[in-house]
C-alpha cells in the first residue's frame, strides 16, 4: 500500500482564528469548537493551534516548543541550547493520553533568553540570533525540531484531527488573546508531527489552506537569506517569506500582503490612485520571486494581532465575522457560528485583500 | 418533518432526509455538507448555515435557506430551485445545467462558473446584491442576472467577469462603465426586449424577497453575450 505522501489525496484543510481587540483572554475551547463543523476538511493527518498571550509570567523569554525523537537527541540538543541561552525553565508540555492521538514524540518546552556574551560575540540582534539557532537545530539535528519560538505565544500541533489535538494538548487550560487553528489534509507531502500547522518562526505563526505552485521558486529565493526549508511542506516557506519581509525588510503587513498576493499587472495598470499604482509596481518589481501562486487562504499570527489573506485569484474560501471585541476568521461560516452563534457582519474578503486585526495598544 | 441539525453528522442528516417523502425543516444547521444532494421532490427549509455543496446535483427539489450559504451551492444542479435569504459563497451554481438559484444578497467569487444549457434545460441564477470576481467564468449557457441592490459603493461585479464565456447570457443592472470585459464577449446596454426576457425571473425574485420588479427594471442594464459562436477560435488549438 502506498503511504500518504506517495499517494495524492486532493482537496481539504481548514483554518480558523479568533482575536480579542481588547486583549481579553479566552481559553482554547472556543477555537477547538470552530474545528468541529469543519471536521471533514481534514483527514486526521495533522492538526494544530497557535495561541498568543499564554505565557505572561515568562513574557520576556522565548518559548521554544520542541519535538524530539529520542531522549538522547533531547540531551544533545540541550547541550547546544545551554551554550547559547540562559534556560529559565524547561519542562514536558502537558498532554492528555487519548486514543485519538498516538505515536507522539517527546514534547518539551524551554523558556530561554539569549546569552548576552553570545549576542555580543556574534554581533546579532536577539531575534536574528534566535532565528538562526532555530534554523540550525531544524536543519542539522536529526530528530529534533523547534516548532515554536516566540515570546508569550506557543504552537501546539500533532498528527490527528484538530479537535483531538486541542484536547491532547489541554488547550482548555491556556488563556490567550488570539488563537489560530488548522486541520490538515495533506496533498503532496507527508503527514507527520513537524508537518502539521501552524508553522512558526519567532512570534510569527501561519496556518494555511491550499498549495503553493510557486513553492520551489519561493524556496530558492528565500534560502539565499539563510532560511532553510526542512519540514517537508510548502507552507513553511510562507512563514520565512513573512519573517523576511516584515522583520528583515521592515515592510508593513499590507505591503507584505501585496508582495505575496500581488495583483495582476493589468489590475495594477488600471489603478487610478497613482501612488497606490506605483507602490504595487515597486513591490512586484523588487520582490518578483516572493509572489506566492496557487490557491491559499492563510492567517498570520503575530505579537498583538492577526492578518488573514487569500491568494489573488481567491481559490480558497475564507470568511470573517465579528461580535463585540472579537473578530473571527474561518474557512467556513459554520466554524464562526460554532465559536459565536450571533456573529455579525459576516463577509468574504476579496483575493489579495488583507484583513489586519490588531489588539489595542497596551492590552497584550 | 423536523430535523435538528445541531451537531448532527452530514451523512446521518442526509440519509434521514432521503428516507422521507415529506417536506423537511432543518433547524440549527451548522456546516453539514451535501444537504439534499440529488434530491428530486420535497420542499426543504433550512435554518442556520448549511455546509458546502448544498443541493449538489439537485434534481427538482426546492430548497430555502434562511441564512447565508457557503461554497459550491447547486454544484452540477439539474433541476429544482434554491433560494438563499442571505449571501452565498464561492462557485455558486458550478456547472449547473438546469433549475434556478435565487440569492437575496451578494455572491462570492466564480458564481455561475461553467453554467451550461442542455436541450430543454436552461439554468438561471439571480443575485440580488453584487458578485465577486470571475462571475460567469467559462459560462456556456443559461442566464445570470445580477441586480446590484444595496450595492452602495461596491462595483456590481469584481474583476475578470465572463472570462472564457462562450455561451449563455448575463444581465448586470448597471451601465458597467467601470467594468472591464474580455475581448471575446459583447457587452451592450439592454433594450426593452432584452429585459422582457428576465422579467419573469425578477418577478420571482421580488415575490421571494419582497421588492418591486418595476422599480428594479427601471434602471440601466448591461447584457453580455459571447461575441461569436466560437470566440476562442485558434486560441489553444487550430480549430
Amino acid at each position: 500500500m502506498k503511504i500518504e505522501g506517495q499517494v495524492r489525496i486532493p482537496s481539504g484543510c481548514a483554518i480558523a482564528a479568533v482575536i480579542s481587540k481588547e486583549g481579553k483572554k479566552m481559553s482554547g475551547k472556543r477555537i477547538i469548537d470552530a474545528m468541529i463543523p469543519m471536521h471533514d476538511r481534514s483527514n486526521g493527518l495533522g492538526g494544530g493551534f497557535a495561541a498568543y498571550g499564554i505565557y505572561p509570567e515568562y513574557r520576556e523569554f522565548y518559548a521554544l516548543h520542541m519535538f524530539f525523537d529520542s531522549r538522547a537527541i533531547r540531551k544533545e540538543c540541550e547541550v547546544l541550547l545551554k551554550e547559547r541561552f540562559e534556560i529559565v525553565k524547561s519542562e514536558i508540555i502537558p498532554t492528555r493520553t487519548i486514543p485519538q492521538i498516538t505515536d507522539e514524540p517527546i514534547i518539551w518546552r524551554y523558556f530561554v533568553a539569549p546569552l548576552q556574551s553570545q549576542l555580543a560575540a556574534m554581533q546579532l540582534d536577539e531575534k536574528e540570533f534566535v532565528a538562526r539557532i532555530v534554523m540550525k537545530i531544524n536543519a542539522e539535528m536529526k530528530g529534533a525540531y523547534v516548532f515554536s519560538s516566540g515570546k508569550n505565544m506557543g504552537t501546539f500541533k500533532a498528527v490527528g484531527f484538530p479537535e483531538d489535538v486541542g484536547v491532547f494538548y489541554r488547550l482548555d487550560e491556556y488563556e490567550g488573546y488570539a488563537w489560530t487553528a488548522h486541520g490538515r489534509y495533506p496533498t503532496n507531502t507527508p503527514g507527520w508531527w513537524g508537518g502539521a500547522h501552524p508553522f512558526t518562526l519567532l512570534d510569527w505563526s501561519i496556518v494555511h489552506n491550499g498549495e503553493i505552485s510557486s513553492y520551489d521558486a519561493n524556496r530558492r529565493f528565500i534560502e539565499m537569506f539563510g532560511y532553510q526549508c526542512t519540514l517537508q511542506t510548502d507552507t513553511e516557506v510562507i512563514i520565512y517569506i513573512m519573517d523576511y519581509l516584515l522583520r528583515v525588510q521592515g515592510l508593513t503587513l499590507g505591503e507584505a500582503a501585496s508582495v505575496i498576493a500581488a495583483p495582476f499587472w493589468s489590475t495594477i495598470a488600471d489603478k487610478t490612485d497613482l501612488k497606490d499604482r506605483q507602490k504595487h509596481q515597486y513591490l512586484r518589481t523588487v520582490f518578483p520571486s516572493l509572489l506566492v501562486t496557487g490557491p491559499f487562504s492563510i492567517v498570520l499570527g503575530f505579537h498583538g494581532g492577526l492578518m488573514a489573506l487569500n491568494d489573488r485569484l481567491k481559490l480558497r474560501s475564507m470568511v470573517v465575522g465579528e461580535k463585540d471585541d472579537k473578530v473571527y476568521i474561518a474557512s467556513e461560516e459554520a466554524a464562526i457560528r460554532a465559536m459565536e452563534p450571533d456573529a455579525e457582519n459576516i463577509w468574504a474578503p476579496a483575493g489579495g485583500e488583507p484583513v489586519i486585526i490588531k489588539v489595542k495598544d497596551g492590552a497584550y | 418533518m423536523l430535523f435538528n441539525g445541531k451537531e448532527q453528522d452530514y451523512r446521518a442528516l442526509n440519509e434521514a432526509l432521503r428516507k422521507t417523502q415529506e417536506d423537511c425543516l432543518i433547524t440549527g444547521c451548522c456546516g453539514q455538507r451535501f444537504i439534499a444532494a440529488g434530491m428530486s421532490r420535497q420542499n426543504i427549509t433550512i435554518e442556520g448555515v448549511p455546509g458546502n455543496a448544498l443541493g449538489a446535483y439537485l434534481n427538482g427539489a426546492d430548497i430555502t435557506v434562511y441564512a447565508n450559504a457557503q461554497d459550491a451551492v447547486g454544484d452540477t444542479m439539474n433541476g429544482g430551485r434554491i433560494v438563499i435569504h442571505g449571501d452565498i459563497g464561492d462557485a455558486a451554481g458550478y456547472a449547473m445545467r438546469g433549475g434556478k438559484i435565487f440569492v437575496k444578497g451578494n455572491a462570492g467569487y466564480r458564481a455561475g462558473i461553467h453554467m451550461k444549457a442542455y436541450q430543454d434545460k436552461a439554468p438561471v441564477m439571480v443575485i440580488g446584491g453584487t458578485a465577486g470576481s470571475f462571475l460567469g467564468e467559462y459560462q456556456a449557457g443559461g442566464t445570470i442576472v445580477v441586480l446590484g441592490l444595496a450595492a452602495e459603493n461596491r462595483k456590481i461585479v469584481g474583476f475578470f467577469p465572463c472570462t472564457g464565456m462562450h455561451g449563455g447570457k448575463m444581465f448586470l443592472r448597471s451601465a458597467c462603465e467601470d467594468i472591464k470585459f474580455p475581448s471575446q464577449v459583447t457587452a451592450r446596454p439592454a433594450e426593452k426586449t432584452d429585459l422582457e426576457e428576465i422579467k419573469g425571473y425578477v418577478d420571482e425574485y421580488c415575490a421571494l424577497f419582497g421588492c418591486h420588479a418595476d422599480e428594479i427594471l427601471d434602471a440601466p442594464f448591461t447584457v453580455v453575450t459571447p461575441d461569436s459562436k466560437n470566440p476562442y477560435h485558434q486560441m489553444y488549438v487550430a480549430n
